[in-house]
């Protein structure tokens, strides 16, 4: 036998402490891991045992003017089966089809199917939901989700807007206050093992979405619903193309009402009027189609104003001492100006009148000798003291600027047709904006809608506020403006916006559209009230009227229907 | 030595009245580590026995069976004079390398791999039995080397005696660690058994730069495509994150595991990682799963077990009566020591990934039955141990 010899047992320590030592080494690549790592590691595991649903967080809703929602949320259920916990397959067919009104056929194939998860249906009425929730049924789910919905259907739909699948703004006031109406959405986090299967007793980690902020804003729907049975009445009587209104506070830019006909209904803004085949139409076409259905006229298109804005040429012509009230002209029916001969509208002329009487006629080369006597720098600096040459600045996306002459290429002629409104163009909302500027004491306010946004117990609230560029012209000239419009409607060629026991200021316009000649013209007209003190001014374009086409005519009885709806209300409801 | 104690405590009288010893602080050890495996083993293997079979507790049931088999054994083995395995040392060897050309024709498949052999309808990996074939060779034939040992001859002849089993456990069964373990438990027996040093510090040496070279050349090399399966491992060892759908993927959920065990772990049985994501989690890398249930905690208090078993080992080999015996208990110390290193080490990341299960841990049945086989072996030097020899 071998003895174990004494190297032999210093060799097997030396093992065991190199055994030992490296033992000592992982222990400290542990540590390392476990200690120094250990976050990163858990981060990552996390991330990768987890999964993350979204819960969607309920939209602010649009309060308008008396506090009425006009934009509000509807909670919709969706209905599916589960296939692997469904006991009674029979039992599930009937309720679902009796209570969903679906063929049973459609049902039974669904119930049938075998999947993780089978969809019957969506957008259920949440009374629907619970009823089914009440039956107890094994298998079934019944989830609830929001849905945007529009109380009054197509009232102020352009202004409005609508909002996406993940109900997301997509057009209008929607979009524009996105970050106040969205709100945050939760998460839902629930472990999983690697086929995806969810741990029950892991549980679920809720992050609740915070709800969005309610939208407060100027339109009244009363008004609103008030100028778009208007706007509807002249478009068929006068079968009109579109017919536009706006109505507004002229002393803060406030907008009571928007209405821009046709509309189209919110709660289904991807159905396109009755009458259009939209079969074999590519989805290009198809878009192009929806896109001009949402179009707003009133910011998104502009159109030449005709004699409407003869109420910027008279209220530079008086800031800019080019003309007094008395100053006398005559007009024979037409002006020279350089080799060109243009036309009065009253082809025999107007005689001798003075200034006020000339805008009681709209007399179209006394305008344009104003327009002379400012020079082309004088009005071109009023154009954009007034504010034309920017946009307005309205709370809404898709505004259209001014189309005008430059400066350089500005003379005689141009001057002169630009005098009585023709030859650029500006957008409705732009028109209404200045006109109100003018008559409200020279302050030009930024239209808008947006008032204030809070949440829902108001107990953080946010009031917006909007620039006033003031002085665009003198305290004197806006009350001269003032008296002389009253005029135009009292006795000129707006007596048609005349309302009884009230005192109105406007001006008519009727354009003709380009190309000249075509025989399609716009009517307008624009009016406030009480004319010595405007409290809401209102502009309503009509577009392409069929037989009379005259501004006086045709748009000047709808602002005065409006206005005989609508002060007695504004009294009541003691605006301002 | 410490050992008067230990000794003190674990002495009997035997029936001739002279004092003899059973090493029953190892024997607590080796129980303890079974039971905590067994636990570990249904722990991190219910998802997947569940799944794959319908019941949570197979893999438990399975490797349970092969436990008592493997006590039974090692209580046989501890039972019989350690000088008979003398006599196997030639059959151990030879037998070892039929075994594995037996899976040529008659191995079956399991995992992607052909290792295993049946046997009375158990399933044997010929890889476990060569490594107590060899530690019993290499025991008898340093005996019977005698001086020669401390030649240079000698020193070449008993490295060269490994390398045909290590051979053909790389190529037979495609399982390089096993050849690695087996030339590894060759060395360590020869270190014991050779005065030297200096040879031993140069083969070392040589060893690590031929390594850091290699690692050098693949990592400056840097495209996983032109390289092997074990180039692609390296780099992947380097920097697991960047090949985290490939080779990375096993090391890197390693490391999610055993990182979010943090200092206390997240209890038994509250491990994600063993749902599925990590691959193997109840064999090669059962250790990160220990570490995420038992935290950094768990995970030394099972370091530390391990540690003292070698100490155990140690005392044992230090007392043995005779150089065959220490010999016998110096290549299961080496079996294990090196086993659990490499299996900690890869599943820490220390080194690049290789398929090495943990002693009595892991799931593998074959492995626990040879092991215990080992340990009764080695309780058997033990009760050679005459305390008055002490």
């Amino acid at each position: 036998m071998v003895k174990n010899k004494t190297y032999i047992r210093k060799k097997i320590v030396t093992v065991f402490f190199v055994c030992f030592v490296i033992f000592l080494i992982l222990m400290g690549r542990l540590v390392y891991l476990m200690v120094f790592q250990s976050g990163y590691y858990m981060e990552q595991a996390k991330e990768l045992h987890e999964r993350e649903r979204s819960i969607k967080a309920a939209r602010g809703r649009i309060l308008d003017a008396n506090g009425t929602v006009i934009a509000d949320n509807k909670t919709v259920c969706t209905i599916s089966v589960i296939h692997n916990q469904v006991k009674e397959p029979d039992r599930i067919v009937e309720v679902l089809c009796k209570e969903l009104e679906l063929s049973e056929e459609y049902v039974r194939k669904r119930v049938e199917k075998y999947s993780s998860i089978e969809r019957i249906k969506s957008n259920v009425d949440k009374e629907k939901g619970d009823a089914i929730r009440a039956y107890n049924l094994d298998g079934v789910k019944v989830d609830e989700d929001y849905k945007r919905y529009y109380p009054y259907g197509e009232l102020a739909s352009k202004a409005l807007g609508f909002t996406g699948g993940d109900n997301q703004g997509i057009i209008g006031l929607e979009v524009k206050y996105e970050e106040y109406l969205k709100g945050q959405e939760g998460t839902i986090l629930t472990v999983t093992d690697a086929r995806g299967v969810e741990i029950s007793e892991a549980g679920e980690e809720r992050v609740e979405p915070v709800a969005g902020n309610d939208l407060y804003v100027s339109l009244d729907i009363n008004i609103q619903s008030y100028a778009t049975q208007l706007a509807k009445q002249v478009m068929e009587t006068k079968q009109a193309e579109r017919v536009s209104i706006i109505v507004m506070n002229p002393q803060n830019g406030e907008i009571m009402a928007m209405v821009d006909v046709p509309e189209f209904d919110l709660n289904n803004p991807y159905e396109l009027p009755e009458g259009i085949d939209t079969e074999g139409l590519s989805q290009d076409k198809k878009q192009e189609l929806l896109n001009q259905m949402w179009r707003n006229g009133c910011i998104s298109d502009t159109y030449e104003p005709g004699s409407t804005f003869k109420i910027i040429t008279a209220a530079a012509g008086l800031e800019g001492g080019a003309v007094t009230v008395e100053d006398r002209f005559s007009c024979p029916g037409y002006i020279m100006v350089e080799d060109r001969r243009i036309r009065c509208h009253k082809t025999t002329g107007h005689g001798s009148q003075n200034f006020m009487e000339a805008t009681m006629n709209s007399c179209n080369p006394v305008f344009i000798t104003v327009g002379l006597r400012l020079g082309v720098e004088n009005y071109y600096h009023y154009f954009k003291q007034f504010g034309l040459m920017e946009k307005t600045g309205v709370d809404l996306p898709g505004e259209a600027g001014t189309i005008m002459h430059k400066m350089e290429d500005m003379k005689a002629v141009e001057l002169a047709t630009v005098s009585f409104g023709q030859s650029f163009q500006i957008s409705p909302l732009q028109l209404a904006t200045t006109a109100a500027s003018i008559v409200n004491g020279g302050n030009r306010v930024t239209p808008h809608f947006g008032i204030a946004s809070a949440d829902r117990s108001q107990t953080k609230i946010e009031k917006f506020s909007y620039s006033v560029k003031e002085q665009i012209v003198s305290e004197e000239t806006s009350e001269t403006m003032r008296m002389i419009l009253e005029q135009v409607v009292e006795n000129g060629t707006g007596k048609n916006g005349y309302v009884e026991g009230a005192r109105v200021g406007g001006k008519t316009a009727t354009s003709q559209t380009l190309p000249r000649g075509s025989g399609r013209y716009i009517a307008s007209f624009v009016g406030f009230a009480p004319a010595d003190d405007p409290q809401v001014l209102a502009l309503a374009v009509i577009h392409n009227p069929q037989g009379v086409y005259y501004g006086g005519q045709v748009a000047a009885p709808v602002v005065r229907q409006l206005f005989e709806n609508i002060l007695p209300y504004l009294e009541k409801m003691d605006y301002n | 030595m410490a050992d008067r104690r230990s000794a003190g405590i674990n002495g009997r009288k035997t029936g001739r009245g002279q004092e003899s010893f059973f090493d029953f602080t190892l024997l607590f050890i080796v129980l303890f580590l079974l039971g905590f495996g067994l636990v570990m083993l249904y722990s991190t293997s219910s998802y997947d026995g569940g799944l794959q079979y319908g019941d949570p507790a197979y893999f438990l049931k399975r490797q349970l069976t092969s436990t008592i088999l493997g006590l039974v054994a090692m209580m046989v083995v501890a039972n019989i004079p350690y000088h008979i395995w003398e006599k196997f040392a030639a059959l151990g060897y030879i037998g070892s390398a039929v075994m594995i050309l037996l899976i040529i024709p008659f191995g079956y498949e399991a995992g992607g791999a052909k290792r295993w052999i049946r046997i009375f309808g158990m399933s044997i990996q010929p890889a476990e039995i060569a490594k107590l074939g060899m530690v019993i060779f290499l025991a008898s034939m340093i005996c019977r080397m005698g001086r020669k040992i401390r030649t240079g001859k000698g020193f070449m002849i008993v490295l060269a005696v490994p390398m045909p089993i290590c051979f053909l456990v790389w190529k037979v069964t495609e399982n390089m660690s096993s050849a690695i373990i087996i030339f590894g438990i060759a060395v360590l027996m020869l270190f014991v058994s050779c005065p030297d040093y200096k040879r031993f510090i140069f083969l070392g040496l040589a060893g690590t730069a031929v390594c850091a070279l290699a690692v050098y050349i693949i990592a400056s090399a840097g495209s996983a495509d032109t390289l092997g399966v074990r180039g692609a491992r390296i780099l992947a060892w380097l920097d697991p994150e960047a090949y985290a759908s490939g080779k990375g993927f096993q090391t890197l959920q390693a490391l999610y595991a055993i990182g979010s065990g943090g200092i206390l772990g997240k209890g038994l049985g509250q491990s994600m990682q063993k749902l599925g994501f990590l691959p193997e989690a109840q064999n090669d890398m059962i250790f990160s799963i220990i570490c995420e249930e038992l935290g950094l905690f768990g995970a030394i208090s099972i370091l530390i077990m391990f540690i003292l078993l070698i100490w155990r080992f140690m005392v044992i080999a230090n007392n043995a009566p005779d150089l065959f015996g220490a010999l016998l208990v110096v290549g299961v110390l080496g079996h294990i020591a090196i086993q659990v290193i490499l299996n900690v080490a890869v599943v820490t990341n220390t080194i690049p990934n290789t398929g090495i299960t943990l002693p009595f841990i892991s799931y593998g049945g074959s492995a626990v039955m040879f092991l215990l086989i080992e340990i009764g072996i080695v309780l058997s030097v033990g009760r050679g141990i005459r305390l008055k020899d002490l």
